[in-house]
């Protein structure tokens, strides 16, 4: 017998005192806590994101070029990973030498690259949770990881949404998902939080709209 | 399960030595209480915890319920998206099954992802010994391994290490293993986090193969969930070309909003966050992102016998957050090695003797390891009724009885060492059933109250060692109740 009978058997001997169908699961959970307007909304998840040590900047469409180009300038970045699909505007106004996201590069050649800019997918206010889901403007999951330094832009108010449940509903699983909450951190000395790990130490969120 | 926990004294010898570690002590005590009030201001902040941790019970309990079908569509859904399911029964099987295929790619290392399952089949231990080095890369699994320890935390392995002895193994070890620690390296956290994160690097880059649990699997998509805060987790799932994800076969749930609850429960519970820093979320493999091959074991080990208990399965609902070891005034004095196994605290102590059975003398003493105050059942997010375990297996143990090992029916010898305990039990109910000899005897205990002895003498003496025998009244209840005619007449 395979394991997997094996495993499959013992459970279905383990429940034979479970019978008839299930009521289903009680959801009596909120979708949303707080019922916010879309302003509204937008401020709490750059309240939320600051309190988790991201710097945030908000902008119109129209500065955003400047602040990308800033925000490089000002952490001293020479070179920068750009996703296939980004808008190349945003970069109109950078420096930085561009790297492209491409199969082939090494995870060494990423660890010299100093900074990545990318777009997202969704944004969490109550969590202050951004979601990347490999879409062209934001590229492999591991150029958002090896580089020290994130410039991640979001759309507001039109990428954000107020709760799990809603950011659950718009994303697509059969992706590759990363879920970011501020810069990496580790709790794991004296169970006190303390930012800075092996994601990118610093993470810079746009707030353009 | 692991090796280094076998042999384990009992609970009660192991937590003697442990309370009497002052080190020990300040640091538990330090690092649960800072954990207890962020978490409890956490959960504050969301107004339905209540019907959130009632819907995960209930997810979980569903799928418990059908576990067969949905491993069964689990393992569909990771096939159709290019992954490969195996099936372990046991820790054996499954280190067999990693071992090989890590073989197969002809590499000699890995990066591990911080996971409880391949600490409880001891899978490093296994890879060693077939010449495959096994790199822990968790902040705390790492300060466990460079100090050659063993865990006592789920969530923080190394809670009972306070920072200047983080240094000092840092200082010793990283050189051993790597690049070595940065001259001068001091004990501020920050500067701790920052030698990990050079120490590790070298080992993320060049790594070939990753190993990993996962926190959920989603049978309907076949997506695999890790939760974390450092970012070791996306390199060990990014990087390498190969992963192999070990998970428990109790980790399902059913549907992709399914997580909605959990991604909410469960970060407010482990680290007090509103969510933590890095949540990765992968389906079989993806084209030219990540690795191209992957492997997920299925592990049973004791899995489906604590399924076949009926008080004893809603074990199988826990998430691994650690909020009860945080608020268990027994962890917080004894600390986590006392509980012999990589599943400390109240929820260990529930699930080791179930996953392991009761034979040993550290597993026959788990479920004593517990005041039963309920405090651990009060913040558990998937509402396990502890207590309820606890006092169910404490009966296992003293009467013995049918249970399920390794998939067959065995019937317990009921444990030695509590003959005492029973010959009691069966006088009472012996005197219980005859209610002239129960008056007999309740006068005979009054008339004889001054000469009573503050503690028991022969098998009786360790239970009123620590105990104060309770006060005998001047009169039986049962004669107050006749002679006033139940507090009519004149109480006295």
């Amino acid at each position: 017998m395979s394991s997997r009978e094996r495993i499959l058997g013992r459970v279905r001997r383990a429940l034979a005192d479970v019978g008839g169908e299930d009521a289903p699961v009680e959801r009596g959970y909120l979708r949303t806590h707080g019922g916010l307007d879309a302003g509204r909304t937008v401020d709490l998840l750059a309240e939320n994101l600051a309190d988790y040590r991201a710097l945030v900047h908000r902008c119109s469409e129209d500065e955003l070029p400047a602040v990308v180009g800033r925000l490089l300038l000002e952490h001293g970045a020479r070179s920068v990973m750009v996703p296939p699909g980004l808008d190349p505007r945003w970069l109109s106004e950078a420096d930085a030498e561009r790297v492209e996201d491409r199969a082939g590069n090494t995870p060494h050649e990423l660890d010299r690259v100093d900074s990545v800019v990318t777009a997202c997918a969704v944004a969490i206010a109550e969590t202050g949770t951004i979601v990347l889901d490999g879409g062209p403007d934001q590229g492999r999951r591991r150029i958002t990881l090896v580089p020290d330094h994130h410039v991640l832009v979001v759309r507001v108010p039109e990428q954000v949404v107020s709760s799990v449940p809603q950011a659950l509903e718009r994303l697509d699983p059969a992706r590759p998902l990363t879920w970011i909450s501020g810069p990496s951190a580790t709790s794991d000395i004296e169970l006190d939080r303390v930012e800075g790990v092996h994601g990118p130490r610093t993470l810079e969120v746009i707030l353009v709209g | 399960m692991s090796g280094t926990f076998m042999g384990m004294p009992a609970f009660p010898k192991a937590a003697h030595e442990a309370v009497n570690n002052p080190t020990l002590r300040a640091n538990l005590r330090h690092a649960t209480h800072t954990i207890r009030a962020k978490r409890a201001k956490a959960v504050a902040e969301v107004s339905d915890w209540a019907e959130l941790r009632e819907a995960g019970k209930q997810i979980k309990d569903h799928t418990l319920r059908r576990l067969d079908r949905y491993l069964v569509q689990l393992e569909e859904s990771v096939t159709a998206a290019g992954g490969t399911v195996h099936w372990a029964a046991d820790a054996d099987e499954a280190n067999r099954i990693v071992t090989r295929l890590v073989r197969e790619t002809g590499e000699s290392e890995v990066v591990k992802v911080k996971s409880m399952a391949t600490q409880e089949i001891g899978l490093n231990e296994a890879l060693e010994a077939a010449g495959i080095r096994a790199y822990e890369t968790d902040l705390a699994e790492l300060i466990v391994q460079l100090g050659d320890d063993r865990p006592s935390h789920i969530l923080v392995p190394a809670i009972h290490r306070n920072r200047g002895e983080i240094r000092d193994i840092f200082r010793q070890e990283m050189g051993e293993w790597g690049r070595a620690a940065p001259e001068g390296l001091t004990d501020t956290p920050a500067e701790l986090a920052e030698a990990a994160r050079l120490h590790l690097r070298e080992k993320f880059l060049r790594a070939k193969v990753g190993v990993s649990g996962a926190n959920f699997m989603v049978a309907e998509t076949g997506t695999l969930v890790v939760v974390e805060s450092e970012g070791n987790g996306r390199m060990c799932l990014t990087l390498p070309e190969t992963l192999i994800s070990v998970v428990g076969i109790e980790k399902i749930v059913p549907t992709w909003r399914d997580l909605e609850v959990f991604l909410q429960t469960l970060p407010r519970s482990s680290t007090a966050e509103r969510m933590n820093p890095y949540t990765s979320t992968w389906t079989g493999t993806t084209d030219g992102d990540g690795p191209q091959t992957f492997h997920l074991v299925l592990l049973d080990n004791g899995r489906t016998d604590t399924l076949a208990d009926e008080v004893g399965r809603q074990a199988l609902r826990c998430i691994r957050c650690s909020a009860c070891l945080n608020v268990c005034p027994v962890y917080e004095r004894a600390g986590g090695h006392a509980y012999g196994s990589v599943y400390p605290g109240p929820i260990g102590a529930i699930l080791s003797p179930q996953l392991r059975g009761t034979a040993s003398e550290i597993d026959a003493s788990l479920p004593y390891a517990s005041s039963l105050c309920g405090a651990c059942y009060e913040v558990c997010p998937v509402a396990i009724d502890i207590p309820e375990v606890l006092v169910h297996l404490r009966e296992r143990v003293v009467e013995g009885g049918p249970v399920v090992r390794e998939g067959n029916k065995v019937v317990l010898k009921p444990a030695k060492g509590h003959a005492a305990e029973r010959a009691a039990m069966r006088a009472a109910r012996w005197a219980f059933g005859r209610p002239g000899v129960l008056r007999t005897g309740q006068r005979l205990a009054s008339g004889t109250r001054r000469v009573h002895p503050r503690t028991l003498p022969g098998p009786g003496r360790a239970w009123s060692a620590g105990r104060d025998l309770p006060a005998v009244p001047a009169e039986p209840f049962r004669d107050w109740w006749q002679r006033t005619n139940g507090g009519e007449k004149d109480a006295r």
